[in-house]
């Protein structure tokens, strides 16, 4: 099909050398990662701070029992000698012990493990829910919509943390006070949050023009949504879910503060362990408490800062590039050069 | 219509009807309640035989765009009926429709925004074939897609597929956009003023590319558009829309060598002409194309036409506009006066065929008939006054009567179809009153 002096399409093209297609799994991979790169000053610093305390976490919580000198319920040594009960810090306890005899350097490593496993399976769940649900409530509207918001604003009324007790509480039967139970009480708290951002974002997406030309090819509601709404729609949730996940730490631990999280024998938790340090606090024994509550305000730092660096760097609107200066190539003398 | 009657139309419209509900106030929206409709589409007839250019041309608010998406499926019509093929389309189902969107393409106005942000262009352009089962995987696209691409324009080819929307000018997304409507190989292509974003070098280049596929994949175009140059350029048979209604419908050689209805008269004047040494066009059309959710009586046209007469369909709201544009124009003590002799005037803005005209506080009628007499003799051509049939001075104010509204219909005439009182055979007056909806 030979198309006729059509230069306008060509004409602006980058000049962009033999350009061979890369595989198309890669540009994606490096679209997503460009606006990180292109990143300059605050954000930058903000986005790589997070990235920096986020990953010094999920290395403690993957290699925790490698990393930590004892386990997180071990009360005595391999032979059986029992560790002194709110013990200072020294070599063999850097961080001391607590009132359990049991070490505390560990415990907070073992914690951030809890910590990690319980936030991700929480954001799991709560976008497995919260996601599929703001999609159909804001594309297909009506009654669907109304429905679905009434009962999302009734759950965000009910004070948070009340909420997740209840679940905490209602769930535990059936999955024990283990991570399982604490997860999904802190997703039912966060659902309707995804829910919302999700759904206001797929109403103002519902009304551009290339949902409407994807119907006018054809496509189904559910290409429509996946291909066209969701796509656009995604952007926005890694921001969410990092604030989010900072937001759950500090709920799971209120949850263990105040009894209702996770069973002691399941697992370290932070907030247990402040609970338990409340006392020693009056003794002059600062090591139980400052620990624990020191590693839930750095996890907590990292992800709001991972999270405001996330929302600087991704969001077009607040995003500022770097201008990259143009430099020519130096001129060669040819004799009569003129500098 | 106007020419000898081929085979089957391609697609055939008659009597559509699309209009949208309004929810009025917070309290109405509160108990649910409608208030009123936009009637944007309001009985529409046409026909588009095969390889045939139509234009629809029209405002802003005149209902053309809706009409494109109304026939394509993507607006819900109220009623009437859209014949493709002989299959009518009224009252089917999104589900059922969908195969038959492999025949019936749009390219939309806003290039910039009519392809998905986050797509690249190969699965953009390839995506119709996956949507329609015609290919499984994106990778099988790639040498439909090409072709597709080559045909447009976009060549080299092997450039443009990883790109995304935000790489791409508009002429090369409007071309992208059309390399997806033709890659189906439809029969019928509405185009929403494919060419009204993208720069006027651009333009002509799109235009001539629309024309180079007609001839190659023998399409039927749907033109819809508000400039009048590019209807010219590209249409074979145009017609001008007036809030959702047609009102000159014909070939476009003759609208444009002998213009009927008077908006046709007053869009044709709008067109810059680069060899007038008047600089720019005279007489545009008075005033803005009105509420369409309470569009005038009997002719729509007639508040703003300058040829109106006593049949089109004077209301109360004529009245009110006459009123505010003497006192527009006049110094602020005579405004005063003058503006006291009247009182509520908002009550002059539902139409009423017998309105009242509330005189002010310490004034009476007869005053307000007296003011009507000075504005009447001030300018006696203005063809409101003509609509007048009687006035009566009541307690409390002047009723004003007005004709009954006729409601011009399409007649054939020299050769086009053309809905004006000035060319119709005249009805008897009663028979075609409003409905009662309209009137109050």
């Amino acid at each position: 099909m030979a198309m006729p002096s059509v230069e306008e399409p060509t004409a602006n093209t980058r000049p962009a050398g033999p350009a061979p297609v890369r595989a198309r799994r890669f540009r994606t991979l490096h679209r997503m990662f460009a606006p990180f790169a292109e990143a300059r000053g605050m954000p930058r610093f903000v986005v790589w701070a997070g990235v920096a305390i986020t990953t010094f976490f999920i290395v403690l919580a993957l290699f925790s029992p490698a990393i930590a000198p004892y386990d997180f319920d071990q009360y005595r040594t391999a032979d059986g000698v029992r560790f002194a009960k709110q013990e200072a810090p020294s070599s063999a306890h850097p961080f001391g012990t607590n009132v359990m005899s049991t070490d505390v350097l560990s415990r907070v490593i073992f914690g951030a493990r809890t910590a990690i496993e319980v936030v991700v399976l929480s954001i799991f769940v709560s976008m497995a829910i919260g996601l599929p649900l703001g999609l159909m409530s804001g594309y297909f509207g009506g009654k669907l919509d109304r429905i679905l918001l009434v009962f999302m604003d009734a759950l965000i009324a009910f004070p948070s943390l009340l909420f997740a007790i209840v679940i905490a509480f209602l769930l535990s039967d059936t999955f024990g006070r283990g991570v399982t139970t604490a997860a999904l009480a802190i997703s039912v708290v966060y659902i309707p949050q995804y829910f919302r951002v999700v759904r206001n974002h797929v109403i103002s997406i519902r009304e551009e023009a290339y949902v409407e030309a994807a119907r006018a090819i054809g496509a189904r509601p559910r290409t429509v949504i996946r291909r066209y709404v969701f796509q656009n729609v995604v952007q926005n949730v890694p921001v969410i879910a990092t604030l989010n996940a900072a937001d759950a730490i500090l709920t799971l631990a209120a949850l263990g503060f105040l009894g209702y999280g996770i069973q002691p024998t399941e697992a370290a938790e932070w907030g247990y362990d402040i609970q338990r340090a409340i006392s020693d606090a009056g003794a002059g024994i600062w090591w139980t408490g400052l620990f624990p509550g020191c590693a839930i305000v750095l996890l907590v730092t990292g992800l709001t800062l991972l999270g405001e660096g996330l929302n600087d760097v991704i969001n077009p609107v607040l995003r500022r590039r770097r201008i990259i200066p143009v430099r020519f190539p130096p001129l060669r003398r040819n004799g009569n050069a003129d500098e | 219509m106007t020419q000898p009657p081929a085979a089957e139309p391609l697609l055939e419209v008659r009597d559509l009807r699309t209009h949208f509900s309004l929810r009025g106030s917070f309290g109405q929206r509160l108990v649910g309640r409608e208030s009123g409709s936009v009637k944007a589409v309001d009985g529409v007839s046409f026909e588009l035989r095969r390889g045939e250019v139509l234009g629809l041309v029209g405002e802003s608010g005149s209902g053309k765009t809706t009409l494109g998406r109304t026939v394509l499926g993507l607006a819900e019509p109220t009623s009437g009926s859209i014949r493709f093929e002989g299959q009518e389309l009224v009252g089917r189902r999104e589900r059922e429709l969908r195969p038959l969107r492999k025949r019936m393409q749009m390219v939309f106005q806003d290039p910039h925004a009519s392809l998905n942000p986050a797509m690249d262009l190969l699965t953009a352009v390839g995506h119709p074939l996956i949507v329609h089962g015609v290919v499984k995987r994106v990778r099988d696209t790639v040498p439909m897609v090409t072709n597709a691409l080559e045909t447009v324009g976009l060549s080299p080819v092997e450039q443009f597929l990883p790109k995304y929307p935000g790489d791409l000018s508009g002429g090369q997304k409007q071309r992208a956009m059309l390399a997806r409507a033709i890659i189906m190989n439809p029969d019928l292509l509405v185009a929403d003023e494919p060419v009204s974003m993208l720069d006027m070098s651009v333009r002509a280049k799109i235009l001539e590319l629309m024309l180079e596929l007609k001839s190659e994949f023998e399409l039927t175009y749907l033109y819809i558009t508000h400039d009048l140059a590019t209807a010219k350029f590209f249409c074979d048979t145009i017609a001008i829309m007036y809030l959702g209604r047609i009102v000159e419908y014909g070939p476009t050689e003759t609208i444009f060598r002998d213009p009927k209805h008077p908006y046709t008269v007053a869009l044709l004047g709008a067109v810059p002409d680069p060899d007038s040494s008047e600089g720019l066009p005279t007489d545009p059309p008075r005033g803005e194309v009105p509420d369409a959710a309470e569009p005038p009586l009997g002719c729509s046209f007639h508040p703003r036409c300058p040829r109106a007469f006593e049949r089109c369909g004077w209301d109360s709201r004529d009245l009110k506009d006459r009123l505010e544009a003497r006192w527009a124009g006049m110094p602020e003590s005579q405004f005063e006066r003058e503006r006291a002799v009247i009182g509520d005037i908002e009550a002059l803005e539902s139409p009423s065929q017998a309105a009242i005209i509330p005189a002010g506080k310490g004034h009476s009628g007869s005053e307000v008939s007296a003011l009507l007499d000075e504005m009447r003799k001030a300018d006696p051509a203005e063809p409101t006054w003509s609509g007048i049939e009687s006035t009566s001075v009541e307690p409390g104010g002047l009723r004003v009567r007005f004709r009954p509204p006729v409601e011009p219909r399409l007649g054939s005439r020299d050769g086009v179809d053309v809905a004006c009182l000035l060319y119709g055979e005249s009805e008897p007056p009663g028979q075609d009153r409003l409905d009662s909806d309209r009137s109050v």
